[in-house]
């Protein structure tokens, strides 16, 4: 297991995850969402090849109504 | 204009037929009215109230997914991003970096969703919490970041002619100076600034678009910035929090043609005295 901090949370999650394996396994509509890991906006199209690593800061987020 | 106090020189050279669309980082609206999703009761009554509004641009926030999401319901299930343009903020960034990462989101959300608003940005960059008026030297580093990147950045603004002219300078796609601050229903409170900024902006370059973006109230207040010859107005708020929004709305929509067409037809100079209606020979009187 790895420790990593999404959305300003600490979480364990299974090491060799890819982006897009973890958002599946958080159950995250994947549709309207972006991937920052450590400040660094992660494309959707590199979301099934980068692997997320062990201290690594994670935002993901999506889309809520404003002004 | 600087001889009289006149509100605006004639502007009837600029009605092109019964066309009158607004033009905007590629975008062609017939509508000039920008609405805010923010703050409604219900994404149902924000949903009709856009359809009202007759809308085509729609603002609209980034922020974290919950972990663990309890209703399950997405806005974008009420906003349908092939009818309507998408233009995400940045609200509630207070300094040019976040607002930079902020942005980048919102265009990677927005390139999933191939919305067409992917590459353009309603940069907010706040100075407090209380006043929401923005920083405008964040302001202004972030825009330079963000046209460099290639972003179509639209600057919420302050009123102050110089920062405008400053973020125009920097490449910014439109300058929306605030009529008053954000959610305040105050209306437009500083309006010779404001007329400077449109002299300023578009001298030379008429066609560069300046939006009014918060602080209106109500129809009259998006009445008054039209005529002053905003190309459009953004608002979210006195929509939204109206006792009736969706008949606000439509308000709002009569509202925003009404400034347009009195800012087109070239209103009459304001004068000290009055100046009779009727003919003043004939009269019967012997009264001077």
């Amino acid at each position: 297991m790895i420790d990593v901090t999404i959305n300003g949370k600490k979480q364990s999650c299974s090491e060799g995850l890819t982006i897009a394996e973890l958002l599946d396994s958080l159950g995250m509509n994947s549709r309207a969402i972006a991937v920052e890991i450590n400040q660094q906006i992660q494309p959707r199209d590199t979301h099934r090849q980068v692997e997320v690593n062990d201290g690594d800061i994670l935002e993901i987020v999506t889309l809520v109504g404003g002004g | 204009m600087s001889d009289s106090i006149s509100e605006n020189p004639s502007q009837a050279e600029e009605v092109a037929g019964d066309l009158d669309q607004f033009c905007i980082a590629g975008h062609t609206f017939q509508s000039r009215l920008i609405l805010g999703s923010g703050k409604y009761d219900s994404f149902e009554v924000m949903r009709e109230s856009f359809e009202v509004a007759e809308t085509q641009c729609v603002t609209i926030a980034v922020r974290r997914e919950k972990l663990h999401d309890s209703s399950g319901r997405n806005i974008l299930d009420f906003v349908d991003p092939s009818r309507l343009v998408l233009l995400p903020n940045t609200a509630g960034c207070y300094d040019a970096e976040t607002a930079v990462r902020c942005a980048k989101m919102g265009r990677e959300i927005l390139r999933g969703l191939e919305n067409p608003g992917a590459d353009w940005v309603k940069l907010e960059v706040l100075g407090d919490s209380r006043s929401l008026l923005p920083d405008p030297i964040e302001l202004l580093k972030a825009t330079e970041v963000l046209v460099k990147e290639g972003f179509q950045v639209l600057c919420y603004s302050s009123d102050d002619p110089i920062v405008a002219r400053r973020l125009k300078d920097a490449g910014a796609t439109s300058v929306m100076p605030a009529g008053s601050p954000i959610g305040s229903g105050l209306g437009v409170i500083n309006r010779n600034s404001l007329q400077i900024i449109l002299e300023d902006l578009k001298h030379g370059d008429p066609d560069y678009p300046v939006i009014i973006d918060a602080g209106v109230g109500t129809a009259s207040d998006v009445a008054v910035a039209m005529e002053l010859g905003f190309d459009a107005v953004l608002l979210n708020t006195a929509v939204a929090r109206a006792t009736d929004p969706i008949r606000m709305a439509e308000a709002m929509k009569y509202g925003v043609k009404a400034g347009r067409l009195a800012y087109q037809s070239g209103r009459i100079p304001m004068s000290r005295y009055a100046s009779a209606s009727s003919p003043e020979v004939g009269v019967i009187s012997k009264r001077q």
